[in-house]
């Protein structure tokens, strides 16, 4: 592929720390390789880690074990509140208790097939192996996983795959696990190896001679633009969902401490990758700020249909048989209401499209359990799913036991994120990223259960292994505030917070923000198209051009300011989402979750394009106002079998 | 739905602060109370007003960041966090107090937001099973009876929202403390500092500031999670337990 | 501000909220088997006289010859003095502590579930301490002695309630009433604080707790009323 309107193609990359040699000797060669810190070093060695969910926490944690001085930054009022908290299902391991053929094999294979052939085998496999350390590290902090009547664990099955490996705390397995993480952080603080700052918002990366050397955060309580330094950083500030405006993020997730160093010079991979799941409760109005999930696992039970006829609008129950479209049953006669996660969201999507949708705006599906309350008996039904018929009728003020739920589908889970090597090391030396703002494990789709395995697998267990070998460089050169890049960094943040607050325009942070979200979700969805992506690339430049025009945002800097913080996060989603969309517009393949008009089998089918697209895409920040730079790193399968999947 | 709203604005920790009335017209009844006070921010905004400023966060009732006193109760009328509270709670033409969480170790920061740092501080002090990465036995290694893992669970689902400190009369964050206790107290790898943690736990509890228990139960009842009102009564046993050994 | 380390010094927990309400605890359960025994030899009036005047005298010749003379009574009293005492420095310093915890009051608060009782506790205690103290005076020392000093405690009883003084009657009404919840929220809130509550058992104490309230409340009730009312006399 040549140079094109909106990007440049520029080397290739490589991951030069990835090892060789049988797949599952990897990680311990690395290991093995990786140079140590003896332990009386470590106390001279510091480290900075931004946001304390699954990935920072542990993170945090360990490295505070392990005697290096940690300084930790969340934007919540306490660490314990990082959205990894929200996740509901599981938490993936192979551990085989159940003797059902699973094996760190199968959960390597499952997870690349998963990820539609678009991820690391040598990470994935990695990831594999460390799911079985979590769960013992989990229990041993205290984790209360389900037990079953002999006191031992209980597993069940997630996300269509046929063994059971997942293991949970009812649906608030995510809540258990961080809360996990972050007694073990608050250990460290205690013990003081660890400095937390709450309420901090990291703002800019401070490269110095090429490395990352410290951080500029905002107090979000007393407006101080901070300088802090550190030997390393840790990038651990989570997913990029919500420049969808709604999504099943929490209302602050953002990309500012990803997308700042990007800027600097990280290259970010994949940002088109975003997951949508399918099961999640409609949007009711305008005013709607997010997107509540519902487990995945009601379409276990829960028929989905629309109505035959466009624009239906009779109660649902008085829709008879033989007038439903039970859509995915029809067309996947074989996987019915199971079929994957994206299959399932775009199918809910083109029955919306073609006018068939319920409920308001016509952008929902009715999910039914009239049939399993017959087949089952209402008891046994509120036994299995009581809690989330609860939470859908606290929502939604309707008693899904006698009308069928609507659900839509939702932005739920970025794959995409910073480019980082096998050490999670990325571009910029000393700049190491972990979790969901990394791009690494899950290729073009993520498994059920499998986001919360990858956030404690990096933050316990590979990064404490690989950011030794950076850090046994050192002692590193002293760096404090009045160094020039240090300067400048710190000029940049509060140039822009002034520029804020002095534009007095005449629309709110949010208005602009939901706008950007609309075009997002219209065209950068779950189905794109060159036209549409060509579409939305204008109407972001221009509104971009219009939020530094036209943004309203009262009061100072030196204060609490919702608005203002918001103000900064909307303005780096605004050069976010046009990457993704040229992201998005370059990658003419349907893969993962991902599905492109231009690239479909006869009867409307994904069809990916292993020829061209098997490869990693990672963008270099050119400067504002020139095109982004393609660096391609090419992925090899050397283990699974690259395969068309297919569900019909 | 048409609706008054008396909301405290106060510009920072050490301003008096006041109740403000603001007026609402066409409030949905499907919105949440957050996304109502969304609607009130965009309104104050766009007529040059400072917003009120309002912690939240994940809006799907577990991170535990929201959290209001509507019309004297914690988390308003209905048993669940502010975010998942609906305007079809509330009637046309009603008025609204809306209050910040009131407790000395919880001081407003800003109009509804205040800092609940002494619950971060409580855990440090002991909330917490000492097992450094990589020192874990097999997780099959310890079987925990299921009524003793369920226990242990029911506790662990708090959120740390502090609305069992702002309904308590006293302010006192006993129960909070408590869910942890029990939640470490029920499982096998949480007695080997059981003695400790909990003496820990609440002499942390009392530098904060918080009031003593008085064992009233308004804590427990508008504890979104559901948090068990005994399990204050396993923290004294634990407690006095302790004592009596002589770890004080 | 916003940096949540751990920085105060720890003070020791033989001063917590908890030991001092188990202190509160334990000498409320010495009052209360008091009260009840107190209950017990007041009930005896409606047997006449000799029987209570006897009954009276009996105790001050409990445990006698081990004991000396009024031996019983002494250690009694020091035990039931030094239980009130402890009781109200408890709550002394918890008051103080609860009020400054919430140091800002709302603007509109409102009762989510707790008891009447619960309300009545610190000012009710107060109300009590007071009585308590007149009560003494009353028909202990017989310092204060509407309607004439006796030897008899019978007679002092009879005296005291006879309907001219209706407004002794009325205090000792307000203040067994107060006892009542009183011990209505404090049995249940003692066992809570030793650490018998649990979720199945909370039921049990609070029947309990109100079974005692009730029981101590008409026990104390029916011999100055009976008094009052001319059921009992000289």
């Amino acid at each position: 592929m040549s140079d094109t309107d909106y990007f440049v193609v520029g080397d290739p990359i490589l991951d030069e720390k990835a090892p060789e040699g049988p797949i599952n000797e990897r990680w311990d060669k690395r290991r093995f390789s990786a140079k140590l810190v003896n332990p009386a070093n470590r106390r001279k060695l510091s480290v900075i880690i931004v946001g304390t969910g699954l990935a920072g926490a542990s993170a945090a944690a360990t490295l505070g074990e392990a005697g290096y001085n940690v300084t930790s930054f969340c934007y919540q009022d306490s660490p314990r509140r990082a959205h990894s908290i929200a996740a509901q299902g599981g938490i993936n391991a192979a551990k085989n208790y159940r003797n059902d053929g699973d094996s760190i094999y199968r959960l390597f294979y499952d997870t690349v097939k998963g990820g539609d052939f678009r991820s690391r085998e040598s990470n994935v496999y990695r990831l594999a192996q460390a799911s079985v350390e979590i769960i013992d590290q989990c229990v041993a902090q205290g984790v209360p996983f389900a037990r079953e009547y002999g006191g031992l664990l209980d597993n069940r099955s997630f996300g269509g795959v046929q063994v059971s490996r997942t293991f949970y705390a009812r649906g608030q397995t995510g809540q258990q696990l961080l809360i996990g993480a972050y007694q073990a952080l608050e250990r460290q603080i205690a013990a003081g190896t660890v400095q937390m700052n709450t309420r901090h918002e990291m703002l800019e990366l401070v490269v110095v001679d090429g490395k990352a050397r410290g951080i500029i955060a905002r107090d979000m309580v007393t407006g101080e633009i901070q300088t802090h330094f550190a030997d390393a950083v840790v990038l651990a500030s989570g997913g990029y969902g919500n420049v969808f405006f709604l999504s099943t993020n929490a209302m602050g997730c953002n990309v500012t401490a990803t997308w700042r160093a990007h800027r600097k010079g990280a290259l970010f991979a994949n940002p088109c990758y975003t997951q949508i799941h399918p099961t999640c409760i409609p949007v009711s109005g305008d005013y709607q700020s997010k997107l509540t999930l519902m487990s995945e696992s009601l379409r276990n039970d829960g028929r989905i249909w629309v109505p035959k006829e466009h624009g239906d609008t009779r109660d649902p129950r008085q829709i008879p048989e033989d007038e439903r479209d039970y859509y995915l049953e029809r067309i996947y006669p074989s996987f019915g209401n199971l079929v994957p996660r994206d299959i399932a969201s775009r199918a809910a999507k083109n029955v919306c499209d073609e006018g068939r949708g319920v409920g308001p705006g016509g952008l929902g599906v009715y999910l039914d359990f009239a049939d399993a309350i017959q087949r089952m008996g209402r008891a046994a039904v509120e036994a299995k799913y009581g809690n989330l018929f609860d939470m859908y009728q606290r929502i939604t003020g309707e008693n899904p036991y006698e009308l069928p739920m609507r659900i839509y589908p939702a932005v739920h889970y970025t794959m995409g994120g910073l480019w980082v090597d096998y050490d999670l090391q990325s571009t910029i030396p000393g700049l190491f990223v972990t979790g969901e703002a990394n791009f690494s494990d899950h290729g073009a789709n993520r498994l059920g259960a499998s986001a919360l395995m990858q956030g404690l697998a990096d933050g316990y267990f590979v990064l404490p292994n690989t950011i030794n070998d950076y850090l046994a460089e050192g002692p590193f050169e002293k760096v404090d505030e009045s160094h020039p890049e240090a300067v400048a960094a710190k000029e940049q943040v509060t140039s822009r917070i002034d520029t804020f607050l002095s534009l007095q325009g005449s629309r709110t942070v949010d208005s602009f923000h939901k706008e950007l979200g609309h075009i997002m979700w219209e065209y950068c969805g779950m189905e794109r198209s060159e036209e549409g992506l060509t579409k939305a690339i204008e109407l972001i430049r221009d509104l971009r051009e219009e939020f530094w025009r036209d943004v309203k945002v009262l009061g100072t800097n030196d204060e609490l300011n919702q608005a203002l913080e918001k103000a900064g996060r909307v303005a780096d989603f605004l050069e976010l989402g046009e990457l993704m969309c040229i992201d998005a517009l370059h990658r003419r393949e349907s893969c993962g979750g991902h599905f492109r008009a231009e690239s479909q089998t006869e009867d409307g089918e994904a069809l990916r394009h292993d020829d061209e697209f098997a490869y990693v895409a990672a963008w270099e920040f050119a400067g504002d106002g020139n095109k982004p730079v393609l660096r391609k790193e090419n992925l090899e399968y050397e283990y699974v079998e690259m395969k068309q999947r297919s569900y019909k | 739905m048409n609706i008054t709203l008396r909301v405290w604005r106060q510009k920072g920790r050490d301003d008096q602060g006041r109740l403000v009335n603001y007026k609402l017209t066409d409030v949905s009844p499907d919105m949440s109370f957050l996304e109502m006070l969304d609607v009130l921010n965009e309104k104050l905004t766009l007529e040059n007003e400072e917003p009120v400023a309002f912690d939240h966060d994940c809006r799907e009732g577990i991170c535990g960041a929201c959290g209001v006193v509507i019309d004297g109760e914690a988390h308003g009328p209905e048993v669940t966090t502010t975010c998942q509270l609906h305007m079809r709670s509330f009637k046309d033409g009603d008025t609204i107090t809306v209050e910040p969480w009131r407790a000395k170790a919880f001081p407003v920061i800003k109009d509804l937001v205040v800092d609940r740092g002494a619950f971060d501080r409580i855990i440090q002090a002991g909330g917490y099973i000492s097992a450094p990465t990589g020192t874990a036995p097999d997780a099959h290694a310890n079987p925990i009876p299921k009524p003793d893992a369920d226990r242990a669970f029911d506790a662990a689902t708090c959120i740390g929202c502090g609305a069992c400190v702002a309904a308590c009369p006293n302010a006192s964050g006993m129960l909070f403390t408590a869910a942890k206790v029990t939640h470490l107290g029920m499982l096998p790898q949480g007695q080997p500092e059981r003695a400790s943690r909990v003496v820990n736990m609440i002499s942390q509890h009392d530098e904060e500031d918080f009031g003593g228990c008085t064992n009233i139960g308004e804590c427990a009842a508008v504890c979104p999670k559901g948090i068990p009102l005994d399990t204050i009564s396993q923290l004294n046993r634990d407690l006095l337990g302790s004592l009596a050994k002589g770890v004080g | 501000m916003a940096n949540s380390t751990l920085t105060k010094k720890r003070s020791t927990a033989y001063g917590s909220t908890v030991a001092l309400k188990s202190a509160m605890a334990v000498t409320g359960a010495i009052l209360v088997l008091y009260l009840i025994a107190h209950m017990y030899g007041n009930l005896k009036v409606f047997s006449g006289q000799e029987a209570f005047d006897g009954y009276a005298h009996g105790l001050r010749e409990l445990g006698y010859p081990l004991l000396p003379e009024q031996g019983f009574l002494w250690i009694a009293r020091i035990v039931l003095l030094a239980s009130i005492l402890i009781h109200i420095y408890a709550v002394a310093v918890l008051w103080r502590r609860a009020a400054r915890a919430r140091n800002d009051r709302y603007q509109v608060k409102k009762r989510v579930q707790r008891t009447y009782a619960s309300y009545t506790m610190r000012y009710g205690g107060v109300l009590i301490a007071f009585f308590v103290v007149f009560h003494i005076l009353h028909l202990t020392v017989n310092a204060i002695a509407p309607g004439g000093k006796s030897d008899s405690p019978f007679e002092r009883l009879v005296n005291g309630f006879q309907p001219e003084f209706w407004y002794v009657t009325l205090f000792y009404v307000a203040a067994v009433i107060a006892v009542g919840f009183h011990l209505r929220h404090g049995i249940w809130s003692a066992m809570a604080t030793l650490g018998a509550n649990k979720a199945s058992r909370q039921g049990k104490i609070n029947a309990v707790a109100v079974a005692v309230s009730l029981v101590v409340t008409i026990g104390f009730l029916l011999p100055p009323l009976a008094v009052t009312f001319g059921l009992v006399s000289k």
